[in-house]
C-alpha cells in the first residue's frame, strides 16, 4: 500500500516538479505558500493534469502521460480535505454525508446506517439538520472529514485543515485529527506551511520550494538535520552564512571538518567532514550559547556586540552582529529562556553595545546545499 | 372580454421561458469555460438582442424562418409547418429576445460559483451530471431563479419582434401587447384599458413573487 508520484507541469512562469513516494504512514508536505502544495495534491485527485509523468496508488496507475492513462476523480478514490472544507452548502450535514455514502452504496438503508455511525463517532449529533453555514469551523471539518471517510478512500490528502482556524480550537481539532489519522489505516498526505503541525502530526515529510520537492525523510531528520537552505529555513533555523568548506582565511592548515563562514567572518569546526557542494551553514537560534567571562576560550567561539534585546513571552531574544572582518552587516539571534538571562545578565554585561563572546558546539552546526 | 390573448401571452411567455431556461443555463456554463477571446466574441453575439430594437431582431428572425426564407422554406416543405404568421411564431420572437437576460444572470451566478465544491464533488465520485444539477444549479439558484423571472416577465411583455413574426389574428396570434395596441389603433380605449389593467395585475404578481422568493431564501440562510 502506497503511493508513487513523480510529475512535472509548466505553468509558464512557474514550474512544479514533484516526486516523492509516501507509504501507509501520515507524509507531510512542508512548504510556504504558493511553492506547489495544493496543486500537487490537486494532480494526485485528478483535478488537475500534469503536463509528463506518473502517479501510482497500491499498484493502479492512475496517471501516465507515456501510456496516455489519466483516470477521472471519480476513479482514483482519493479522499481531499479542502482549505476551505468545500461542504455542498444548500445540504444539511446528513445529506452531505449521505451523498458521498451513496457513491459507494447503493442501499439506501445501509447508506443510512453507516452515516448514523460516523455523525455519532465525529461528534455531530444533533447538528444532521444544520447548514454548513450554521456549524463553527470545528463542526465544518469534522463533516467535511466524515464526508470524506465515507466513502472509503485509499488515500486521504489533507489540504492546510487549520488555516481556517485559529488558536485555542485549533489546538483541539489537532489532537481530534491526531485520533483520526491513527486509526486510518491507509496512506495519508498532510500538506501545511507549519512546521510544527507537520513535526507533531508526520511520521515523514518531504519540502516542496518553489515546486520542487526535496527526498521524503523521517520528520526528525528533516528537523535535526535538514540538508537544504529551502529545508532549514522552513524547519525554522533563523541565523545562515554562506560557506566555504575546507577553507581557512588565514591560509593556515585545512582541515576537512573546518568551514569558513563568510557572512559571519568566522572559520568554524564541524562534528563530520564537510563536503566540497556544501554552500550554506545554519545555526538555530538556541544553539549559540553566551560564554561568561569566567569560562575559557575554545574553537568556535567569537566576539559579538549586543545591538538590542528583545523580550518575548517566555525567552530573551538578542540580536549581535559578529566582531569579524567583513561581518558588520551581520545579524546573529540568540534565544534563551528569560531565567537563563537574567542569570546572565545579572553579574556580567547585559546591554545593547556590549561586547559578548558567543559558541556554537560543533553539532549544532547544520550543513548545507543550495 | 375575448380572453384568447391573455391565454396565447401565457403560453408563450411559459414555454419560451422554459426553452431560454436551458438555453440560457448551458450556454451560460459551456461559455464561462472558453478562453478569453472566444467568450468575448459570443458574449457580444449572445447579448445582441438585449440591446438591439425588437424589430431588428424580429427582421433577423425573419431572415431565417420566412416562408421564402431557407429555414422556414425547409420546414414548409418537408414538415409542412409554418414557421410565420402562427401562435407560436410567437415562441420564437420571444424567446430570442428573453434569452440574453437568463444567459447574463446565469453566467454571473456561474462565474460566482465557488469551483472547489464541483472539485470536491468530482473526489467524492459523484457523475458530472449530478455536480451539475445537484450542486452548481442548487448553489446558483438565486441568480438563475432572477433570470429566469426576468426572461419570463421579459417574454410577456414581449411586442416588436412578436408583431412582425406573429402579426396580429384575433383569435389565433393576438397577444396581450398587440392586443392593446390593436385596440388603441381601433379607438376602442376602455378595452384596450382593461388589457393594461390585466397585464399590470400579472406583473404586479410576478414582481411579488420574485420578493417572495427572495426573502424566502433569505430566511432559510439565516435559518
Amino acid at each position: 500500500m502506497s503511493l508513487y508520484v513523480d510529475i512535472s507541469k509548466d505553468l509558464g512562469s512557474f514550474r512544479l516538479s514533484a516526486q516523492f513516494e509516501a507509504e501507509n504512514d501520515v507524509t507531510g508536505i512542508l512548504g510556504a505558500s504558493g511553492c506547489g502544495k495544493s496543486m500537487t495534491l490537486k494532480c494526485i485527485a485528478g483535478i488537475m493534469k500534469p503536463d509528463r509523468g506518473r502517479i501510482v496508488l497500491n499498484e493502479t496507475v492512475l496517471f501516465d502521460s507515456e501510456k496516455k492513462i489519466s483516470l477521472p476523480p471519480q476513479k482514483r478514490h482519493i479522499g481531499l480535505l479542502f482549505q476551505n472544507y468545500a461542504l455542498f452548502p444548500h445540504m444539511t450535514v446528513e445529506k452531505n454525508l449521505m451523498t458521498a455514502r451513496r457513491t459507494v452504496e447503493r442501499d439506501e438503508k445501509k447508506a443510512r446506517k453507516a452515516v448514523g455511525e460516523m455523525i455519532e463517532r465525529f461528534y455531530l449529533t444533533g447538528l444532521e439538520n444544520h447548514r454548513p453555514d450554521q456549524l463553527s469551523g470545528g463542526q465544518q471539518q469534522r463533516t467535511a472529514l466524515a464526508r470524506i471517510l465515507l466513502t472509503n478512500p485509499r488515500l486521504l490528502m489533507l489540504d492546510e485543515p487549520f488555516s481556517a482556524l485559529d488558536g485555542y480550537l485549533r489546538w483541539n481539532l489537532e489532537l481530534e485529527l491526531m485520533d483520526i489519522l491513527k486509526e486510518f489505516e491507509n496512506t495519508v498526505l498532510f500538506v501545511s506551511h507549519s512546521r510544527d503541525e507537520i513535526y507533531r502530526l508526520c511520521d515523514k515529510a518531504c519540502v516542496m520550494d518553489q515546486g520542487k520537492s526535496t527526498p521524503v525523510v523521517p520528520v526528525k531528520t528533516m528537523f535535526d538535520e535538514p540538508e537544504t537552505l529551502a529545508a532549514c529555513m522552513l524547519s525554522g533555523c533563523k541565523n545562515y552564512s554562506q560557506a566555504q568548506p575546507g577553507w581557512d582565511p588565514d591560509g593556515g592548515e585545512v582541515r576537512k571538518r573546518w568551514v569558513y563562514a563568510k557572512d559571519w567572518g568566522v572559520r568554524l569546526e564541524c562534528r563530520h567532514g564537510v563536503s566540497g557542494d556544501i554552500a550554506y551553514i545554519g545555526v538555530r537560534s538556541h544553539y549559540i550559547h553566551i560564554l561568561s567571562d569566567r569560562e575559557e576560550e575554545r574553537p568556535n567561539m567569537f566576539s559579538c556586540r549586543i545591538l538590542r534585546i528583545v523580550e518575548d513571552v517566555f525567552n530573551m531574544v538578542i540580536m549581535v552582529t559578529p566582531l569579524n572582518p567583513g561581518s558588520d552587516s551581520a545579524r546573529l539571534r540568540l534565544e534563551m529562556p528569560k531565567e537563563e538571562w537574567r542569570t546572565y545578565a545579572n553579574g556580567e554585561k547585559g546591554n545593547g553595545g556590549d561586547i559578548i563572546r558567543v559558541w556554537i558546539a560543533p553539532h549544532d552546526i547544520l550543513l548545507l546545499r543550495e | 372580454m375575448d380572453w384568447y390573448p391573455l391565454y396565447n401571452s401565457l403560453r408563450i411567455a411559459l414555454i419560451s421561458s422554459g426553452i431560454v431556461f436551458f438555453a440560457g443555463v448551458f450556454a451560460a456554463y459551456y461559455i464561462a469555460k472558453l478562453n478569453p477571446v472566444a467568450k468575448g466574441v459570443l458574449d457580444v453575439i449572445l447579448t445582441l438582442p438585449l440591446v438591439l430594437p425588437p424589430t431588428v431582431v424580429g427582421y433577423f428572425l425573419l431572415l431565417f424562418l420566412g416562408t421564402k426564407r431557407p429555414v422556414g422554406m425547409w420546414f414548409l416543405d418537408q414538415l409542412g409547418i409554418k414557421m410565420v404568421m402562427t401562435w407560436y411564431s410567437g415562441i420564437f420572437a420571444a424567446s430570442a429576445v428573453a434569452f440574453p437576460l437568463m444567459y447574463r444572470t446565469a453566467r454571473g451566478a456561474f462565474e460566482s460559483f465557488d469551483e472547489t465544491l464541483a472539485y470536491a464533488g468530482q473526489t467524492l465520485g459523484l457523475s458530472g451530471t449530478y455536480i451539475f444539477w445537484r450542486i452548481r444549479l442548487p448553489a446558483c439558484r438565486q441568480g438563475i431563479m432572477a433570470g429566469l423571472v426576468l426572461a419570463f416577465a421579459r417574454a410577456l411583455g414581449e411586442y416588436g419582434a412578436t408583431s412582425m413574426l406573429a402579426g396580429y389574428t384575433p383569435g389565433r396570434t393576438a397577444t396581450i401587447s398587440t392586443t392593446v395596441y390593436q385596440l388603441w389603433r381601433t379607438d376602442n380605449d376602455e378595452l384596450a384599458f382593461r388589457w393594461v389593467m390585466v397585464n399590470m395585475a400579472i406583473s404586479a404578481v410576478v414582481l411579488l413573487a420574485v420578493n417572495m422568493l427572495e426573502k424566502g431564501n433569505r430566511g432559510r440562510r439565516k435559518g
